[in-house]
């Protein structure tokens, strides 16, 4: 029967010889070079439940009364997005679970993302030739952010306009041309037309996942194109040569197997763990606030940035050059991402290495690029675990305000203390591995076999 | 004779007024008595409050500092008592919910004796059955969410917490809505009726065991904790899976 | 035997009889190493294959309800756990069932000839050009015009070069204050230790400039610059209450009762706790504002009902470059 199949498909397509040499591509397969599939699943879960909610959900700012069972709303007025969103948790069946599913896959998504290109950074996997496989990643991450952003902004909650506003905020901030900017995407002040939120709705449910889908695709297709890099842990492995598993038999359970699990994880988490209840918060009004508002994880770092800055707007005169939110919302990830994509340019120039490089190096191996990338991870973690501080407040009772000086000198103390923590660490722990070395080419000696070349 | 009188009942609070607790080896059962032990040191000789450090000085060496209490009533009594955010042992923390020292005797005593020190509010009878969950989920919102929170999980405000309303009984809600304990403003009959009131306290009663269709409620506060569970619980699941399917280094 | 039986033994034979291994037609080599059987891993496989069956079929049951306590959950239990299954069941297969080869292959290397093919196929098709650099330029503007045409019609989408609309705001001389009912404010009505919202009669109360927050202290307690002497009747202010940081709405408000120990009055946003003293024509104390909140001229008319004596201080919500450069005025 497999013998048809493969016949018909080779008759009208002419593909067998492709498709034999795509299953039985070697792929290394260390486990942390699973986290990209990870966010790949997430990414088609996302689109899977997405395209469920896309079938109930009405992007309107018409305004509505509500009239369903849940009573803390009855009567009160909303938008027509709202009601829907308060209708597919409540009226829908099984639309609570997709909706759930839906938001949890998005989080993991990104921190799949992060461990991903964590990963990468690490062991330098963003060389050449792979540095354009990685300026796609950077921007599908960036892409995610702000696609996550919109989503949970179109349900127009309480949090989410707060959120919103911020959003307008920072945009307006940008020097001479934010405000500009933010009539034309708002169609006017803050909130704007009702045709915005069919623009966030369009670009969220549409444009965007086109944009990351292409970009996967590319991205993928350079992986595979440039094979996948290696570790040099065996004698085999080389600049030259990998070593791995074919795709087929191989890879394809696990892979398909890990798609699986991550399907499994996000439905169990949207069945079982409740996320961004719309109900409880109501629906947004530009007049309402509610205290411990958070933008979702991927968006910590923001909030933490902006509440850091002191409280200053740069003027000259009559005109506002810099208002305060630029500095936490625009500048600080634009020279963070900035920094990411520079990173394999930077290194080249500084290590002076302009060839191909295909095998991966342990992260104590390369004490620079570990060292600076520990120092601008943690500058960016402060920085996002200081957007917290109001609960860690509420919870454990540190002081607010001495929370907020604290962080503020450690965004600056830290990732200096990082670096030079982490590029000792890095030349200790390349010392062991150099003694384990020796004591193990010693015990070869004394059994009598021949030593290893490394 | 009122002086020697004041001058007695602060030489049997010495003892306490000396120590850093108020109510050290107080064993009075009175209100009077009690107050004596406890409260007089901040609050004053008859409820007059005490509001500098530095006058008067002498024997009565007060040294704490709190505001009169002269036609506060009995609702204020009873709310700072059975919340136990009175007594506070150093008037420039914030009163927070604790276990009162005193029992439910001590406490009726306490209220009747600050009820006495001036005419003020009685204490509260509010009705939440009459209240409207719709209409209280309005003005939670519209009133106490910017601090409280949007379901009473508690928040800061500059300098203070706002704190969670988990363990706050209606008679409480409607007390500190009508005082406006510490920082928290304190809303007329004017501007929240009876009415009103008992609504907001049917939707704070209710915030309490909402319905949580979703499933484990994460506290309720958005993102903070979903954040944690992502990465705790669905990130290192995955990252899991990925160990169990791939390779580990084979030095 | 029945016909039926005969069919079912048939089935069932099909279904668990085990393979033989047959000898296969030897004209070429093996591609994929041979391996041993294992019949523990493929029971297992079976076993979480029907365990994965049956969850899914726990999962159209439970959806069948029209409603159960704990659906959702029941429902997420349901489909992960199916998930759950399938995805153990491929990895024992994986690791158990399928052979694990290590294979080698070359890393391609750069395609010099090749890329030096292609730089080729273009330099020469271009040898019936004479002007390459005028055509060059002449299709760069064509092109450049081009793009710019369709982008144009972007700009339809909000006022890109005007941000007048930013300075608009609902209030004028004379607009009274209502509450959010509609109902007017009357100054003997507002009490001072607590906080009111209020906006202005008539306007949508979506705009950043409808809404307000009004405060009443005693006259003493007020330090307004003296320009705004008498824009507090009664000792009763008024401010935007959209926080000139972000735009969240200033939800919050502090007042003290006992102030010899306690901070003072403030207005304060819940985004990033901006903190705003009412008596001092909302100053920033605390939090990154770089602003404060725009103050409004409040009035009372001959029914004691306040109203506006004119517009705000300055624009309301965030700031953008022009913040401070015009007053705030009301739509055209």
């Amino acid at each position: 029967m497999i013998r048809a199949i493969v016949r018909y498909v080779d008759e009208r397509s002419g593909t067998a010889p492709f498709l034999k040499r795509a299953l039985r591509y070697v792929f290394p397969d260390h486990w942390s070079f699973l986290l990209g599939e990870v966010a790949l699943y997430a990414f088609v879960i996302l689109v899977g439940t997405g395209i469920y909610l896309t079938l109930f959900f009405e992007p309107s700012t018409a305004q509505t009364y509500y009239t369903g069972h849940y009573l803390p709303l009855r009567g009160h007025q909303m938008s027509v997005a709202y009601r829907s969103g308060v209708d597919l948790s409540f009226k829908v069946r099984a639309g609570l679970l997709m909706r759930q599913t839906h938001h949890w896959a998005a989080d993991v998504f990104v921190a799949a993302i992060v461990l991903h290109m964590l990963r990468i950074f690490f062991t330098g996997a963003y060389r050449k030739p792979r540095d354009l496989t990685y300026y796609i990643g950077l921007t599908m991450l960036i892409l995610a952010l702000l696609e996550g952003y919109l989503g949970y902004s179109i349900v127009d909650d309480l949090l989410s306009g707060m959120g919103l506003a911020i959003g307008y905020s920072v945009l307006m901030s940008i020097p001479f041309v934010g405000g500009n900017l933010a009539m034309l995407l708002w169609g006017g002040p803050f909130p704007g037309t009702s045709a915005f939120e069919s623009r966030m709705y369009i670009a969220h449910v549409f444009l965007f996942p086109i944009l990351i889908a292409t970009l996967l695709g590319l991205h993928l297709f350079l992986v595979a194109a440039r094979h996948h890099t290696q570790f040099r842990e065996s004698r085999r492995t080389t600049e030259k040569k990998v070593v791995g598993i074919p795709t087929f038999p191989g890879q394809a359970p696990r892979s398909l197997g890990l798609f699986f699990a991550v399907a499994a994880v996000l439905f169990l988490l949207g069945g079982l763990v409740q996320i961004n209840p719309i109900w409880l918060w109501g629906p947004y009004h530009v007049a309402q606030g509610t205290n411990g508002a958070q933008p979702d994880w991927y968006l910590g770092w923001l909030i933490g940035a902006l509440r850091l800055v002191p409280n200053f707007d740069v003027t000259i005169g009559h005109y506002t050059l810099v208002p305060n939110p630029f500095w936490g919302g625009a500048l600080f990830p634009l020279v963070v991402f900035m920094l990411l994509y520079l990173a394999p340019s930077l290194e080249r120039r500084f290590t002076g290495e302009y060839g191909f490089r295909n095998v991966l190096d342990r992260p104590r191996d390369a004490p620079w690029r570990t060292a600076l990338g520990a120092a601008l991870f943690t500058w960016v973690f402060v920085i996002f675990f200081a957007g917290a501080s109001d609960r860690i407040f509420v919870s454990f009772g540190v002081s607010y305000e001495a929370q907020i000086w604290a962080f503020r000198v450690l965004a600056v103390v830290a990732p200096f203390v990082a670096l030079l923590a982490t590029y000792r660490l890095c030349l200790a722990l390349q010392e062991s591995d150099r003694l384990d070395r020796i004591r193990r080419r010693a015990e070869a000696e004394a059994r009598g076999e021949m030593p290893q070349p490394e | 004779m009122r002086r020697a009188l004041a001058v007695l009942v602060v030489a049997l609070a010495l003892p306490a007024a000396a120590g850093a607790q108020p109510g050290v080896g107080v064993k009075a059962k009175t209100g009077k008595g009690l107050y004596a032990g406890y409260c007089l040191s901040c609050h004053g000789v008859d409820g007059s409050g005490v509001i500098s450090t530095s006058h008067p000085k002498g024997v009565l060496d007060l040294r704490g500092l709190g505001p009169p209490l002269r036609g506060v009533g009995a609702q204020a009594a009873d709310f700072y008592l059975t919340t136990g955010y009175m007594p506070l042992a150093d008037p420039h923390d914030q009163p927070r919910h604790t276990k009162s020292p005193f029992d439910k005797q001590e406490i009726a005593a306490l209220v009747a004796y600050v009820a006495s020190l001036g005419k003020g509010p009685k204490v509260p009878r509010p009705q939440p059955r009459l209240g409207d969950l719709s209409q209280g989920q309005s003005l939670f919102t519209e009133h106490c969410a910017g601090c409280h929170q949007i379901v009473a999980e508690g928040g800061y405000v500059t300098n203070a917490v706002a704190p969670p309303l988990h363990q706050a009984t209606p008679v409480q809600i409607a007390e500190a809505v009508r005082i406006g304990p510490y920082l928290m403003p304190k809303f007329p009959v004017s501007q929240i009726s009876d009415a009103q009131l008992n609504s907001i306290i049917a939707y704070v009663q209710w915030a309490k065991h909402p319905d949580d269709p979703g499933g484990w409620s994460i506290g309720r506060i958005g993102p903070v904790p979903e954040g944690l569970v992502a990465w705790l619980i669905g990130a290192a699941a995955l990252v899991g899976c990925c160990l169990l399917i791939g390779r580990r280094f084979q030095r | 035997m029945s016909a039926f039986r005969k069919w079912a033994i048939a089935f069932g034979v099909l279904l668990l009889g085990r393979k033989k291994r047959q000898p296969r037609v030897v004209d070429r080599p093996r591609i994929v190493p041979p391996g041993e059987p294992d019949p523990r891993a493929e029971w297992l496989v079976l076993l979480l294959l029907l365990l994965a069956a049956a969850a899914a079929v726990g999962f159209i049951v439970v959806y069948s309800f029209n409603h159960l306590a704990h659906q959702t959950q029941y429902l997420g239990l349901a489909l992960g756990l199916a998930l759950a299954f399938v995805a153990v069941a491929l990895i024992v297969v994986g690791k158990r069932l399928v052979v694990t080869e290590e294979l080698e292959e070359d890393y391609s290397l750069p395609h010099s000839t090749a890329q030096e093919e292609l730089q080729q196929l273009v330099d020469e098709s271009g040898d019936r050009f004479t002007r390459k650099r005028l055509l060059l330029a002449g299709g760069t503007a064509a092109a450049g015009a081009i793009g710019a045409a369709l982008v144009v019609p972007a700009l339809s989408l909000g006022p890109l070069f005007d941000t007048g609309a930013l300075y608009e705001t609902p209030w004028r001389r004379g607009v009274r204050l209502v509450d959010e009912h509609g109902k007017p404010l009357l100054l003997d009505e507002i009490e001072r230790e607590t906080f009111y919202t209020a906006y202005a009669q008539g306007a949508d109360k979506e705009l950043l400039g409808a809404p307000v927050v009004v405060v009443r202290f005693e006259p003493s307690q007020l330090h307004l610059p003296a320009a705004r002497r008498d824009w507090a009747p009664g000792g009763v202010v008024a401010y935007s209450k959209i926080c000139t940081h972000a735009g969240c709405a200033i939800a919050l408000f502090r007042k003290p009762t006992f102030p010899v120990v306690e901070p003072g009055p403030a207005l304060i946003c819940p985004c990033h706790y901006s903190t705003f003293d009412p008596t001092r024509a909302a100053k920033v104390i605390f939090g990154p504002a770089g602003r404060p909140l725009p103050q409004l001229p409040l009035a009372v008319d001959a029914n004691g009902v306040l109203r506006a004596a004119g517009n705000f201080s300055g624009p309301v919500g965030p700031a953008w470059s022009g913040v401070r450069s015009k007053p705030p005025r009301n739509p055209s």
